[in-house]
């Protein structure tokens, strides 16, 4: 990575955690429903960068949002999880071309973009809410949960990556 | 690389389940206590009038207690030396609050410098909060009475039979008491005070009043739904009640367990 993506990392990680524990965190739409956009970290981490580092990072990033909310390590597992299986992702959304290294977040197909988002928000919000809650008596909350709140992340970071994409030159 | 940091966050969810193993992960350390703290410093602009319309209607309240009982027989009652030594208050204002996921923790801007130590009771101006489980120099968070792991005891005002109170994540202006015996004379709209028996909060402090109730027929507890006088969404200044006898009663106690094994 060169020096200015480092930078450009830190700072993503550092507005994404404020972003999320100071605004995010608090705005309960319907009673329960947050967004979990803090994940767009690991969406559009280099593809081709590093998967260990991104492994740590992720690990980092989740941690910091379960102090932010006295949540114990939920986050980070999450976090770490979908970090994990971020390549089988990719190979599963954007099939051959990813093997090529071909692939840049902001020029392949719309559908295509939306399956590796909608997948893994789906897998870490999933796997969020089931250790949160803990208890499969609770289910229904879990599947509720999961469901409401991946729609409402993948709208935000959806806007987001429209918001911030560099104009492709 | 993932296997190892996947287990130990697993490890720190599985910590975060049990009330009374101090956490490394919590929002009373120094950076994210500061954090909140700078936000909600910002944010307290925002509700400074409701807020103290609320203290000031407290301040009413306890007004009219203070002159009902200038009225009383000047006569002390006989355990007149015991009580006001035994709780001590201190207040604090939250810094941070959750109430839309099972568990609920609310930061506050007090610590142990302020000798706030973790199983303290927690109140509003207007009822039961939570319990002090985590403390740092300068915060501490709370157990907030939303969140599934909290239980305290609670009785009805008007008769001395108590149960749990627990809470089934629903909503978050309504809480459980379960386990009240079929005996108690239950009926919407009364009024439920913590029980006093445990060390954490002294009798009597304001919980809520019955919103509706269920027993089933050959069932021996009510479960009761309780519609709370805090609005826990909305929290801003709390006080803590530190119990100077707790470790005196915990201690007779734990003396009779001990000699009955």
């Amino acid at each position: 990575m060169q020096n200015s993506d480092i930078l450009i990392t830190i700072l993503r990680f550092i507005t994404l955690v404020l972003l999320q524990v100071l605004i995010l965190n608090h705005i309960n739409f319907m009673g329960f429903v947050n967004p979990y956009v803090y994940v767009l970290f690991i969406l559009i981490f280099p593809l081709n960068g590093n998967k260990s580092l991104l492994i740590f990072l992720s690990f980092l990033l989740g941690i910091t949002i379960d102090i932010f909310s006295d949540s114990g390590g939920v986050h980070a597992a999450a976090s770490v999880f979908i970090a994990f299986i971020r390549p089988y992702i990719l190979k599963f959304a954007f099939g051959v071309s990813y093997e090529y290294n071909m692939v840049k977040l902001n020029k392949v197909p719309f559908t295509e973009r939306m399956t590796y988002i909608v997948v893994l928000v789906l897998v870490h919000h999933f796997l969020l809410f089931s250790l949160e809650i803990f208890s499969l008596s609770h289910i229904l909350l879990i599947l509720k949960s999961t469901l409401f709140s991946g729609i409402f992340s993948t709208v935000v970071i959806l806007c987001l990556l429209l918001l911030f994409s560099r104009k492709s030159s | 690389m993932f296997g190892v940091l996947f287990v130990f966050s697993i490890g720190l969810t599985v910590r975060t389940h049990s009330f009374h193993k101090s956490k490394f992960v919590s929002s009373a350390n120094m950076i994210s206590g500061n954090i909140y703290a700078v936000k909600s410093e910002i944010t307290d602009y925002f509700g400074l009038q409701k807020e103290n319309e609320k203290l000031l209607n407290e301040n009413i309240r306890l007004r009219k207690l203070v002159e009902s009982y200038k009225e009383l027989t000047p006569i002390p009652p006989l355990d007149s030396v015991a009580i006001p030594s035994s709780f001590v208050f201190y207040s604090a204002r939250v810094i941070n609050n959750n109430y839309s996921k099972t568990k609920n923790n609310i930061t506050i801007n007090k610590g142990a410098g302020d000798s706030i130590a973790i199983d303290m009771g927690v109140i509003s101006s207007k009822g039961l909060v939570g319990i002090i489980n985590s403390v740092s120099q300068n915060y501490a968070t709370v157990q907030s009475i939303l969140n599934t792991k909290s239980q305290i005891n609670a009785k009805l005002k008007n008769s001395e039979h108590f149960g749990s109170l627990v809470w089934d994540t629903k909503d978050p202006n309504v809480v459980q008491l379960i386990d009240v015996p079929r005996l108690a004379p239950v009926v919407v709209g009364d009024t439920i005070v913590t029980g006093g028996k445990s060390t954490i909060f002294p009798k009597g402090i304001l919980i809520g009043t019955i919103k509706d109730f269920s027993i089933e027929a050959d069932a021996n507890y009510y479960d009761l739904n309780i519609q709370l006088f805090n609005d826990m969404t909305n929290l801003k200044h709390v006080y803590m009640i530190k119990n100077n006898r707790a470790e005196e009663i915990i201690t007779l106690e734990k003396q009779i367990e001990d000699a009955e094994q």
